[in-house]
């Protein structure tokens, strides 16, 4: 009797056991979600991933042929801002370990290289939601059969990215010749880092030719924590807006003793900290009046899908989504869930071929993956009104608003960009004096 | 003018740094790589009681400097003494306990960028440079631990006691000084320090969990051109090394970033020079 108890004790353990180990029966669609999970451009990747995957998980999954398949998500953490080796790392686990289906994420462009390869490697669709650099998808024109995988969901290339601060710097330009009636003169402050090279480059060519004299570029370390030495110079050299290209803390460091110091110049370019809902606090509210390109935006509407979108992410996440967590969330519910649900299948080259041949709408404007002159798929993203255009947002008394596109024309003749919410530029008051 | 402010004031930061990591070199041949590591801790200690709890802003700096001397103490105690007679496991170790710090510290906090209220807001011009009463107030804390360092090592008999230690361990052993107490005294000092760093610092800066790595080349760089374990030798090289930051700053905008790598440049000529470092010898005789 007592055999017989424990043989039934061992098979009821079995049983649990096995129940524990395996709580889903179905086959799941496994989608790798990767970024640097301790920052909060990662945290963004996994925020943005979850709500589509709770989404579609809520309604019953993704209907792949006859089947109907819950999506499971993987958090690899690509550690890549400290080391990019452990990116590859993730990538590869995500692989070879977790055998998922597909990839979201990525965002430092020297990890997303060979991220890219890896997936291209296992033949696995890696759909990019962070690095901005265009000869990701160059790669794909120049060798198709390879990196026709790899997808960009979110920045827009960093062409298109210049061409959107260049047109927020000559907007910013034209309200300061229409308040205070004075000619502008611009001095560039870029963090010394790769990626802001070739946009220096742009931008000291470019400032000439919209009407206002360049005194000077200034490239403090991305990590300074000190830039009075800078502001006093560029205070010196009669500068009344600085064209900032920040990514790093270096953009706290720069808004917050700007302000401090009252600098009569106005901020315009990219900041990535002034993004987030933390600046204000993160610059003692010394970052007031600081213009920087952004995604989202309380109270700005791109479509019919924004407010949905940031209702649901701002009362779940109690935060503005970043553009990372925005990029996730379309590739997943967007990009992958329609296309997979078209062909039936998880066939990686029948996805790829039904993808790159779509035009589909996500809350931040339509996405229509681009093609060169002569037609081969780059899989990059269409820039411009009545595709994807990001916006100009400012801090205006402790408050994130959108103040870019305003009756924005990309050429003369062409269509019209203002979205919903937009308000006007302010000048910082101490800029009139 | 500008040079003059930013110099004084960058070199007054790393004499800070670099004092009590020669201070622990010269008495117990302890090389603390995790010594900026301190500084990192008390920075985030103020962030957290000042922010997060909303403590008085110089309370939460006093606590934090206490906090990290304590928990230097506990290190030295459980981690370095078992350990202290090899010098590369010494070595070895504060690494991997800075980057312990370094990790803790990014699961507490994660790596988003924090930063800590100014004692004092607003500022004032001298010579057409704006200064903020922060940076002062920054200059003023630094000049006087300087001298209260200098008091006690050169008027006491702590310091008396540190210094003979400095000079001659196994003499100072024979005359009945117990040479680990004193040890864990002067890292206690020197944690201290790096602890008093973090808190004058952290408002002027903006804190993420590798804030560490920066200054612990530029520290390392200050002392070994100093010379190793010389004091006064640190206290020079701080300010060389301060002034040469802020003229790079000032006379090439556009290389501003390169200000550390000149600065070890500067290092290494001078040991190429004299391997002993500026002060090695003189320092050497003093002792």
């Amino acid at each position: 009797m007592k055999i017989m108890t424990l043989g039934w004790r061992l098979a009821l353990t079995c049983c649990i056991v096995m129940v524990m180990c395996f709580p889903a029966w179905g086959r799941t669609i496994k989608i790798g979600v990767i970024g640097p999970m301790q920052f909060v451009q990662g945290k963004g990747h996994w925020a943005g991933a979850t709500m589509a995957a709770d989404e579609i998980n809520a309604r019953g999954g993704v209907q792949v042929g006859g089947e109907k398949m819950k999506i499971e998500l993987i958090k690899a953490d690509s550690n890549e801002f400290i080391n990019v080796a452990d990116a590859t790392n993730a990538m590869e686990r995500l692989m070879t370990q977790d055998k998922v289906d597909f990839v979201v994420g990525g965002f430092r462009t020297e990890a997303v290289f060979p991220m890219q390869d890896i997936a291209m490697d296992y033949k696995k669709i890696f759909i990019d939601c962070g690095a901005a650099t265009t000869a990701l998808c160059t790669r794909v024109a120049e060798n198709y059969n390879r990196y026709k995988y790899f997808f960009r969901q979110t920045p827009f290339n960093d062409i298109y990215l210049v061409r959107t601060s260049f047109a927020h710097l000559a907007m910013a330009a034209a309200v300061m010749k229409k308040e205070l009636n004075v000619p502008i003169k611009c001095a560039i402050v870029a963090e010394k880092a790769a990626w802001t090279d070739g946009m220096i480059k742009a931008a000291q060519a470019t400032i000439p030719k919209l009407g206002m004299e360049l005194v000077g570029t200034w490239q403090p370390s991305d990590k300074a924590t000190d830039v009075t030495a800078e502001l006093s110079a560029i205070q010196k050299s009669g500068a009344n807006v600085v064209f900032t290209i920040f990514s790093a803390s270096v953009g706290i460091t720069f808004a917050r003793q700007a302000g401090e110091l009252k600098i009569p110049a106005a901020q315009v370019g990219i900041n990535v900290e002034a993004q987030k809902d933390g600046f204000w606090e993160a610059t003692k509210g010394m970052g007031n009046y600081v213009f920087t390109t952004n995604t989202y935006c309380r109270g700005v509407e791109y479509n019919e899908l924004t407010t949905p979108f940031m209702d649901k992410f701002i009362k779940r996440f109690n935060e503005t989504p970043t553009y990372t967590a925005g990029g996730t969330h379309d590739a997943i519910l967007y990009a992958l869930v329609p296309s997979i649900e078209a062909v039936g299948s998880l066939d990686a080259d029948k996805i790829v071929a039904h993808l790159e041949n779509r035009e589909y709408k996500v809350p931040s404007g339509i996405v229509k993956y681009e093609k060169t002159k002569d037609g081969k798929p780059t899989h990059d993203l269409t820039w411009g009104p009545g595709y994807l255009t990001s916006l100009g947002v400012q801090w205006q008394d402790g408050k994130l608003v959108g103040v870019w596109p305003n009756k924005w024309k990309l050429a003369p003749d062409g269509p019209e960009a203002t979205y919903k919410g937009i308000v006007p530029m302010k000048l910082p008051p101490w800029l009139k004096k | 003018m500008n040079i003059l402010i930013t110099g004084l004031i960058t070199g007054s930061m790393l004499a800070l740094l670099a004092i009590g990591f020669s201070l622990i070199f010269g008495v117990a041949r302890i090389v603390n790589i995790a010594h900026t590591a301190f500084y990192m801790v008390a920075a985030y200690c103020i962030y957290y009681l000042s922010v997060r709890v909303g403590l008085n802003p110089l309370l939460s700096m006093l606590t934090a400097v206490a906090a990290v001397t304590v928990l230097g103490l506990l290190v030295y105690k459980f981690l370095i003494d078992p350990i202290r007679e090899h010098e590369g496991a010494v070595l070895i170790a504060t690494i991997a306990l800075a980057m312990v710090f370094q990790e803790v510290t990014l699961r507490l906090f994660t790596g988003d960028y924090r930063t800590v209220d100014f004692l004092i807001t607003g500022f004032f011009t001298v010579g057409g440079v704006k200064v903020f009463y922060q940076q002062l107030l920054t200059f003023g804390v630094v000049l006087v631990t300087l001298g209260a360092v200098w008091f006690l090592l050169m008027k006491t008999r702590l310091g008396l006691a540190i210094r003979s230690m400095a000079e001659d361990r196994e003499v100072a052993n024979l005359m009945g000084m117990n040479e680990s107490r004193l040890a864990m005294i002067t890292l206690g000092i020197s944690v201290a320090l790096a602890g008093l760093t973090g808190a004058v610092l952290a408002p002027l800066t903006v804190l993420n969990p590798y804030m560490w790595m920066e200054p612990l080349i530029i520290m390392m760089a200050v002392v070994v051109l100093g010379g190793l374990g010389s004091i006064k030798g640190s206290f020079v090289a701080a300010f060389i090394l301060g002034f040469t930051e802020a003229l790079v700053v000032f006379l090439v905008p556009k290389g501003a970033f390169l200000k550390g790598s000149v600065a070890l440049t500067i290092m290494i000529l001078v040991l190429l020079i004299r391997p002993e470092g500026l002060f090695g010898v003189s320092f050497e005789e003093e002792r």
